[in-house]
């Protein structure tokens, strides 16, 4: 079987979805430590020595291109599934009572995923397109000797809007539905289900989806209050 | 007409064998020319169909469900039973064979049911082959239980769902064919009439049931594979959709129809609750390996079933039973009940149900747990609860069933049950190749009168099933067909076809005109009422001559004043019952007449006239030890024709479980 | 004594009467009608009254349609055939869940206890493009027959087969085969899942026959095949809500899905 033909099969697609979700959610992990770095409470120091080391090496910028990558795929295939999905059912129920059967945020993967990329635009516009390309508001900072990218700096201009903080807040609890039925999904498409393992796998998804989007979201609210400076 | 059953010669342990390997051969290339049509999707005819393609026939496949895999088959709940000994009981062929002729009160034919017998191993074993999940013990090796009417453990099982596993597995044959192109797959299809040509059996004409159109089909040979007649008493363990029609036709059109009397009443069914009820839901035979069947000492004991204490309790079966109990075979624990609960003895609101009681098997199930797990002082809840474990894991299906439909918890109280109507042994008269008094017109399966006399034991219909459809009909159908490798296809457009089709016609407009005022329902019901209460559990003289009248009455005013809705060319299901019900009420009579004439109690045919001081069933093997097959003469009039039943090598006597 | 007898019988049967009228119930039914495939359909209000909770909710419509026949009007055509949970026949979707309220149960075994006197019962087909309606309740389910026929056997012709006991299989991996094997093949799954998916359904045959030793030859191509022509049939893709196992009336695991995902990469990347 070619694989062009596996990707377009229907369990394919549910694969690919997997697996390109279990790579974003990697790169959760590795993005929520570098961040996490503001709460060493250093003036923002170790941050930025971090966001250096994040866009200047080599490995990294690589790896950048394959997350976008990445993401393009999981949002195509999502595009694709739900277009075949709503093929399956031309005519619509006159009642439907869904969660007698199910979670709500299992069945709305596609509106929190779109709220995701709606405030991942967003984010982009505040950090990344700046770092990249056009310079950051913030400037330059020396640590040590050094010139880095004010990072930590442009944080504080960011996050000194409330309606922003909102923002990534509600983002933030958009990400936590999506993963909490993302993670442990994740595998079950990939077919990693085990007696012994899965209940561990799906209590590790239960933790990591609070916990990673509760640390993202002290970022900007820590800010803002002035917890850190 | 003298019936010729055509059995080979020889040893009774050797004439299959022999004969298999005499009966001549036809080459692939011929058999690629060779059309089969089999009506009915069971296990006989989705076995039947599924081999007859391998050998390379081609076959076509009709049934009025939606899929080959709803057949009624897919309900039977216990087992299947096989001579395979693996519990090294003592089981054989011969006492298979022995088991179910003095079962069936030595009304069977002996070479039928011996070759049953002998081909019940290779059934577990093709089975198994193909993916059928049957209940496994720890070592990995198949798991048996017993049955009634048996002293041995010869039952294989997959919980209480084995006909739906093997329905399954001859289904997955059926369908790996059907993928392959060598079997036409017609579902909703009904099959409403067949063609005769010259004396044999050249096709049939059958109903798309969605567009309602009639189709013509021709095939060399035709497979009847259309189950049981049961839901001519309307209230049944059948499906919905169980029907005669087929055979009845045949019957119609040459085919003899034999025993019609002798239907099998189960002792465990769940009690009628009221007047709206469309169908009985059967509780499996195996339930009795671990119930007591009890009924209170004092009539009309207005106590919870837990609260009467043992001492007050008749164990009704094991004090008439001693040496088989519980497992006694069907008819007589039919019987039994049924004469508790005339006695006045009958439980629940109706007063007409029995307990089957669990309590005592779940303790000692909890006790050989705790067992199990060291736990050797175990309290009575620790007990309780372990034992529910095990029941949990034979019949927690059938249990959770009971509580669906009744709304009691039987893990806490005793099921309440009654006898229901269940399967029947008579049908379409064959001879040892499975053929009808039709040449070319097959009969397999319940749709067949040979292997259960007058009563079957549990766990050998899906034997008889798979037994006729893989390992008998697959060499017997080439005694026909080595003969009819010249017969080319014969247009569908003959003359014989058209008038057949042109009856079926006139038949569905006659319906669809009447415009009468009553529901196909009604008149179902009531002649259902008529079956059940004077050709049922009990018969007798005057009963039966009541009922022949009153079946005429009721005949003559539903096709005077049925209602069909709808029109002919679209799906309309009031129209297939009203077929339906037209032909139970022609089989009905017949069952009546063939009941009045049997001046002897046998198995399921019990005359109330005709037992011992005791109420057993008394036999009269010197007046009618054969096989009643009845020729229709058209207009509701019957020609009786006798196959005399020898037993050369089983010798006859009265039926005793005591 | 005989008197005895009747009046007793007199009694239940007083006693029988009167806990009917007490327990009947009154209810307001909303029917899809559709007269065949390419019609248009549409909602049709019924009223139906003195239904006993013992019925069983087929039963409830038996007398509908009784009542529909007596005055002249076209009864609501829907499947249904054992009326005893297995041969997987009947197919409502009753207020917005198939096979109605209850666990593990189907139509047929959805008794009118489960109801209230004046109850509102909105009562639909299955909706799926691969599923179309043939006339109001009843659908055409015979996409499940063409997976089945792509790969849902182990090829074995008759007579093939080796002694039983030759093929040992542990308890637990029978059971677990037998648990897929149950799959009764009524749709509810499909008719459940948001994106009319067939995947537990076509998981729990692939699952069944991957888990026992027989199986084994033919998995490979097995898992292909009954996915490419699940596909092609047109039914949804699997989104793991686990909506048809929470409705399916056999209680089909999700497991089955996670391993016919698991047999599919491994037949389709080895």
């Amino acid at each position: 079987m070619s694989l062009k033909k596996i990707f377009n099969s229907s369990t394919g697609r549910k694969a690919a979805m997997g697996l390109t979700g279990l790579f974003l959610i990697s790169f959760l992990v590795v993005h929520c430590a570098v961040n996490a770095l503001i709460f060493l409470n250093d003036g923002g120091d170790t941050f930025n020595r971090g966001a250096h080391f994040m866009s200047s090496n080599p490995v990294i910028r690589t790896l950048e291109i394959v997350l976008f990558l990445g993401v393009i795929w999981h949002i195509v295939q999502a595009l694709v599934i739900t277009r075949t999905n709503q093929k399956a059912r031309p005519v619509a129920y006159a009642v439907v009572n869904a969660n007698a059967s199910s979670k709500w945020y299992s069945r709305w993967m596609g509106l929190l995923g779109t709220l995701i990329l709606m405030f991942l635009i967003i984010h982009l516009k505040h950090f990344w397109i700046g770092s990249r390309f056009t310079g950051l508001q913030s400037g330059m900072i020396l640590i040590d000797g050094r010139e880095y990218e004010n990072m930590f700096g442009e944080l504080k201009l960011v996050f000194s809007k409330g309606i922003v903080v909102i923002i990534y807040c509600l983002a933030m609890v958009s990400l936590a539905y999506h993963l909490l039925q993302g993670f442990q999904s994740s595998f079950h498409s990939l077919g990693l289900k085990h007696k012994k393992y899965t209940p561990v796998v799906e209590t590790a998804g239960v933790w990591f989806s609070i916990l990673v989007p509760l640390i993202f979201a002290l970022m900007p609210v820590s800010i803002y209050f002035g917890w850190i400076s | 007409m003298t019936l010729d059953a055509k059995i080979p010669d020889g040893d009774l342990e050797h004439k299959w064998t022999k004969y298999r390997s005499t009966i001549p051969l036809i080459n692939p290339a011929n058999k690629r020319n060779l059309e089969v049509i089999v009506v009915g999707s069971g296990l006989a005819g989705s076995s039947a169909a599924a081999s007859l393609a391998e050998m390379g026939y081609k076959v076509k496949v009709f049934c009025f469900q939606d899929s080959a895999r709803r057949a009624h088959s897919i309900a039977a709940q216990g087992g299947i039973n096989a001579a395979k000994n693996y519990q090294n009981d003592g089981d054989s062929v011969y006492r298979l064979f022995y088991d179910t002729v003095k079962g069936g009160d030595y009304r069977s034919r002996e070479a039928n049911v011996y070759r049953l017998a002998e081909v019940s191993a290779n059934i577990i074993d093709q089975c198994v082959a193909q993916g059928v999940p049957f209940a496994r013990e720890y070592g990995g090796y198949l798991s048996n239980r017993s049955f009634g009417g048996v002293q041995v453990q010869r039952t294989f099982y997959a919980a209480g769902q084995t006909g739906q596993q093997l329905l399954l597995g001859a289904y997955s044959a059926l369908m790996r064919q059907t993928g392959m192109g060598t079997v036409q797959m017609y579902a909703r299809h009904e099959m409403l009439d067949i063609v005769v040509i010259d004396g044999k059996c050249r096709g049939i004409i059958a109903r798309d049931l969605i567009s309602g159109q009639l189709e013509r089909h021709f095939g060399h040979a035709v497979l009847l594979c259309s189950g049981g007649y049961g839901n001519v008493f309307y209230l049944s363990t059948n499906a919905m959709g169980s029907n005669v029609t087929a055979a009845w036709k045949a019957n119609k059109r040459g085919a003899f129809f034999a025993n019609p009397c002798f239907t099998q009443i189960h002792p465990t069914c769940i009690p009628v609750t009221g007047e709206h009820q469309s169908k009985l839901t059967l509780m499996s035979e195996s339930l009795r390996n671990d119930g007591r069947i009890w009924v209170p000492k004092q009539k009309d004991d207005p106590r919870k079933p837990n609260n009467i204490p043992e001492e007050e309790r008749d164990y009704y079966l094991e004090r008439r039973y001693p040496a088989f109990g519980n497992l006694v075979p069907r008819d007589v624990a039919s019987r039994a009940a049924k004469e508790r609960c005339d006695a006045g003895f009958g439980v629940g609101t109706s007063k007409m149900a029995v307990y089957l009681d669990f309590r005592f098997n779940r303790k000692r199930y909890g006790h050989l747990e705790a067992n199990k797990q060291g736990n050797h002082h175990p309290t009575d809840e620790e007990v309780w609860k372990l034992g529910k474990d095990v029941i949990t894991e034979k019949y927690g299906n059938l249990f959770d069933m009971y509580k669906q439909i009744t709304g009691e918890d039987p893990y806490e109280q005793p099921m309440r049950i009654y006898p229901a109507v269940h399967y029947t042994m008579g049908g379409l008269w064959v001879d040892y190749n499975l053929m009808t008094t039709i040449p070319g017109l097959y009969a397999l399966g319940e749709a067949n009168f040979s292997d259960h006399g007058a009563n079957r034991l549990g766990a050998s219909a899906l034997m008889q099933g798979l037994a006729d459809g893989y390992f008998v009909i697959p060499y017997t159908i080439g005694a026909y067909l080595s003969q009819e490798i010249r017969t080319k296809a014969i247009p569908t457009d003959s003359e014989a076809f058209a008038t057949a089709e042109q009856n079926v016609n006139e038949t569905i407009k006659h319906f669809l005109d009447l415009k009468g005022k009553l529901p196909v329902d009604h008149f179902h019901r009531e002649l259902g009422k008529i079956m059940w209460n004077k050709c049922g559990m009990a018969r007798n003289e005057a009963g039966l001559k009541e009922a022949i009248t009153e079946i005429r009455n009721l005949r003559e005013e539903f096709w005077k004043d049925v209602r069909v809705p709808g029109a002919a060319n679209e799906f309309n299901p009031e129209l297939e019952k009203a077929g339906r019900v037209a032909d139970f009420f022609e089989l009905s009579e017949l069952m009546c007449m063939d009941a009045l004439h049997r001046n002897e109690s046998c198995g399921a045919h019990f005359r109330e006239e005709y037992q011992t001081a005791d109420g057993e069933a008394l036999r009269d093997d010197a007046n009618f030890s054969y096989v009643a097959a009845w020729e229709n003469k058209g207009n509701n009039t019957y020609e009786m024709h006798k196959e005399d039943l020898k037993f050369e090598n089983i010798k006859i006597a009265q039926r005793s479980y005591k | 004594m005989l008197s005895g007898a009747i009046s007793n019988r007199l009694g239940v049967l007083v006693l029988l009467i009167i806990s009917y009228i007490l327990n009947s119930m009154n209810l307001t039914l909303k029917i899809w009608r559709q007269q065949n495939r390419t019609a248009k359909g549409g909602f049709k209000t019924y009223k139906v009254s003195d239904v006993s909770p013992d019925m069983s909710f087929l039963e409830m419509i038996d007398v509908l349609n009784d009542k529909l026949i007596r005055e002249g009007e076209d009864p609501v055509a829907f499947d249904h055939d054992c009326r005893e949970g297995i041969c997987g026949m009947c197919s409502m979707y009753i207020n917005g869940r198939p096979h109605g309220p209850g666990k593990g149960i189907t139509t047929c075994q959805l008794h009118m206890r489960s109801f209230q006197d004046g109850d509102h019962i909105t009562i639909e087909p299955w909706r799926a493009a691969p599923f179309p309606v043939i006339k109001d309740l009843a659908v055409d389910r015979s996409a499940f027959d063409r997976i089945m026929q792509a790969g849902g056997f182990i090829s074995v012709n008759t007579g093939n087969a080796q002694e039983a006991n030759n093929i040992l299989i542990p308890k637990e991996e029978a059971d677990h085969a037998f648990s897929a094997a149950a799959c009764i093949g009524c749709g509810a799954c499909v008719a459940v899942c948001k994106n009319a998916s067939a995947m537990l359904f076509v998981s729990a045959k692939v699952s069944q026959l991957a888990q026992l030793p027989q199986g084994q030859v033919e998995a490979k191509e097995r898992v292909l095949q009954m996915v490419a022509q699940m596909d092609a049939e047109g039914f949804g893709s699997c989104s793991n809500t686990y909506a048809c196992e929470a409705e399916c009336p056999k209680l089909i695991s999700c497991d089955n899905i996670a391993r016919m995902n698991r047999e599919y990469l491994k037949s389709s990347l080895t």
